[in-house]
């Protein structure tokens, strides 16, 4: 009974302590939350809605059919019927519109003809990042518009163009970068909560004295630890799920694999993180170095190094292999696998390996450096 | 073993604990009987910390041996641990938590059952003062109550030996006051109590005192035993309307062995007790001193550490300081 109650109570003693703490509570609960909802919505890449005004000087079949193929690919709205080309700066300077597309005369005509003929697209370019999405949309549908129109003008002869692409985006069919997001901020999220959270908390002890009172009660260091980290991995995992469940509603998520999977991977990931707070706790003495090294050592390599936001493979061949040391880097490849594509762990048990060996690792070192504490 | 036969609850030999080069406590030996409040004596980094830590189970000693509760610290540091209570002067208890769920806390740390926490809790209320207060954070409460609540949480699990680490530093007089009344209390029950202090009048509440100095035991016995030292001596106390002058003169005479500032008095030791006040009057009226006072007085405890420390200090050629503060 005795490991078990004292686990218990040091468990139910952080756990009051955190209900307490309003200032903690609100960022294990409210800023994971916050951080997915301004992540989801602002850190995304996609354009959708993309004002557009429209110059058409054909006014023919060909053209109609030109300009709807842009307004019903979701991308772009009709903002502005341009009639003459003097409109298209003020329209443009007063950002009314962020692109003009202009159909010459004669667009129909050419096109029946099977001549060449080409469409102007104007695009506001103070954002470079939206400006280039903007152009590779254009792109993307002129060619599909013009490839439709060439099976037409050939109408009765069975050749198609030579070559013709028939792109398939799988498990993210409409590209949003949301979906990409999300398995990232859980990884993020974790970070902060189990990281962070479990070496203040006990740096916090060290500062108060609290440490020294309790190490002289007979609990013994396993229990204590046990008893420290549990809430702070409940409370991580339950944030972890959370994101994913926000995610599926706001974002629509697809969850195509197993919710066991998930819960598998989320606790092999948080056992190492927490072990990694624990870890920090041993060096540091007061809080303020304990955030710092946990932000160093943790939170950036996980913003930065794990595939989050920036692909690992177009970074510099030294910072490739760093990321090999970084346990998000595997979580985010399993996480993705889990919730985008549906596999079995069959296909991503090297990354639940690497995670285990993370975890084991750190919690030997902490172990260690713990029982050189302790005793 | 002791006077009655009874093993004592602490026993301490040749205890010795370096840490590389450094000698914390040196070849440090005393017993503490059941029932008796031990006071131990010595400035800021004398080794009394770090003697109480290697009692504990803390520290591991580096040689020489303890044995806490009939258990060598040594060899079993987790089976000490149940036996004793420690309370350090930081008054160790979660602020943020109400006195109630710092003692169910505690209770639970110690393994107490419920029936035993819920009677222990009861006594520690009682004990504290703290009735009606249980749902208090034991951050806003005042230093006595904190301090009565952290020996409460200390106690929980009734120790037979509890230990005490200047555990009355930042409280009010009254609060020191009933502070003492429960280590009396504790002592009366049979607990063997080793409290360390920097207050020289709480000192004299103890049964028997050790000083400890440069991590050696600089002196042992009772209050009366140590003030013995002084039996061939004599301390006069002298006061006169410029001190620092009034000890240049003093130091001057023959008579004189060392002089010491005791609040705006001086005390001087005289190397033999046939030595007559109306000696050292003469010699400061012929400097053209008129002290305003001279009389014979009984040595305090303060005389005594300030005696011990010097002489033990002198053979380690380190400098000494008095414990700090209290010295009223």
């Amino acid at each position: 009974m005795t490991a078990a109650g004292k686990v218990r109570a040091v468990a139910v003693k952080e756990m009051r302590q955190i209900l307490r703490d309003r200032r903690s509570l609100l960022i294990l609960l409210f800023v994971p939350a916050f951080f997915l909802l301004v992540y989801g919505y602002a850190l995304s890449f996609d354009l959708r809605n993309i004002r557009l005004g429209v110059q058409d000087n054909d006014r023919s079949a060909a053209s109609r059919e030109l300009i709807s193929a842009f307004l019903n690919s979701g991308y772009f709205e009709l903002a502005a019927d341009v009639t003459s080309t003097g409109e298209i700066d003020g329209l443009l300077d007063g950002s009314d519109v962020r692109a003009v597309l202009v159909i010459p005369a004669r667009f129909g005509a050419d096109v029946r003809a099977g001549r060449r003929t080409t469409v102007q697209m104007i695009v506001n370019g103070d954002n470079a990042n939206s400006a280039t999405t903007v152009v590779g949309y254009t792109f993307g549908l002129v060619s599909t518009v013009s490839a439709r129109f060439e099976l037409e003008s050939r109408a009765g002869s069975s050749a198609g163009p030579p070559i013709a692409v028939e792109p398939r985006v799988w498990y993210n069919p409409e590209l949003r970068s949301t979906l990409f997001l999300v398995p990232g901020l859980i990884a993020y999220i974790a970070m902060l909560t189990a990281v962070v959270s479990t070496s203040l908390s006990i740096v916090r002890e060290t500062e108060a004295g609290t440490m020294e009172q309790v190490r002289m009660a007979p609990i013994g260091p396993l229990p204590y630890v046990l008893g420290k980290t549990l809430p702070f991995f409940a409370i991580s995992l339950a944030s972890a799920l959370g994101i994913v469940a926000v995610a599926m509603l706001l974002f629509d998520l697809p969850m195509r694999g197993s919710w066991l999977a998930l819960l598998g991977a989320v606790s092999l990931f948080l056992v190492g993180a927490v072990g990694f707070g624990l870890l920090i706790s041993t060096v540091a003495e007061t809080q303020q170095v304990a955030f710092q090294v946990a932000l160093l050592t943790s939170f950036l390599p996980t913003l930065m190094l794990s595939g989050f936001i920036f692909p690992i493979s177009s970074m510099p061949v030294v910072l490739q292999v760093v990321t090999y040391a970084v346990p998000a880097r595997y979580f985010l490849t399993a996480l993705r696998a889990i919730v985008l594509k549906g596999v079995g762990p069959a296909v991503f048990w090297q990354e639940l390996a690497a995670l285990a060996l993370f975890a084991a690792v750190i919690l030997t070192l902490a172990s260690l450096r713990l029982r050189r504490q302790w005793a | 073993m002791t006077a009655n036969g009874a093993a004592p609850a602490i026993d301490v030999r040749h205890l010795t604990r370096r840490f590389g080069a450094f000698v914390a406590v040196d070849e440090v030996s005393f017993e503490v009987r059941s029932g008796e409040v031990f006071g131990f004596l010595g400035s800021n980094g004398a080794g009394k910390s770090t003697t109480i830590r290697m009692l504990c189970g803390l520290l591991r000693p580096t040689s020489g041996t303890a044995i806490v509760g009939g258990i060598d610290v040594g060899r079993d540091p987790e089976g000490v641990k149940r036996r004793i209570g420690y309370m350090s002067q930081r008054f160790s208890l979660y602020e943020q938590l109400t006195v109630d769920q710092n003692i169910t806390f505690f209770g639970g740390a110690y393994g107490l059952s419920h029936e035993r926490l819920a009677a222990r809790r009861a006594f520690v209320l009682d004990m504290a003062g703290l009735r009606g207060r249980e749902r208090s954070l034991a951050g806003t409460l005042s230093a006595g109550w904190r301090q009565r609540l952290a020996l409460g949480c200390a106690i929980l699990h009734e120790p037979t030996i509890v230990f005490l680490d200047e555990p009355t530093g930042g409280v009010d007089p009254l609060s020191r006051r009933r502070f003492w009344r429960l280590i009396d209390d504790m002592a009366q029950a049979g607990v063997a109590v080793l409290v360390t202090t920097h207050y020289l009048d709480e000192a004299e509440h103890c049964h028997r005192i050790a000083i400890i100095q440069a991590g050696r035991l600089a002196a042992l016995g009772t209050v009366s035993e140590l003030k013995g030292i002084f039996e061939s001596r004599r301390i006069v106390e002298v006061r006169a309307p410029r001190p620092v002058e009034l000890m240049r003169a003093l130091d001057a005479m023959p008579e004189v062995e060392k002089t010491s500032i005791f609040g705006t008095a001086v005390h001087a030791v005289l190397r033999s007790s046939r030595t007559d006040v109306a000696v050292v009057t003469d010699r400061l009226a012929a400097s053209g001193i008129t002290p305003t006072a001279c009389v014979v007085v009984e040595p305090s405890l303060e005389d005594v550490f300030l005696d011990v420390a010097l002489s033990a200090g002198r053979e380690a050629g380190g400098a000494v300081a008095a414990p700090g503060g209290g010295l009223a």
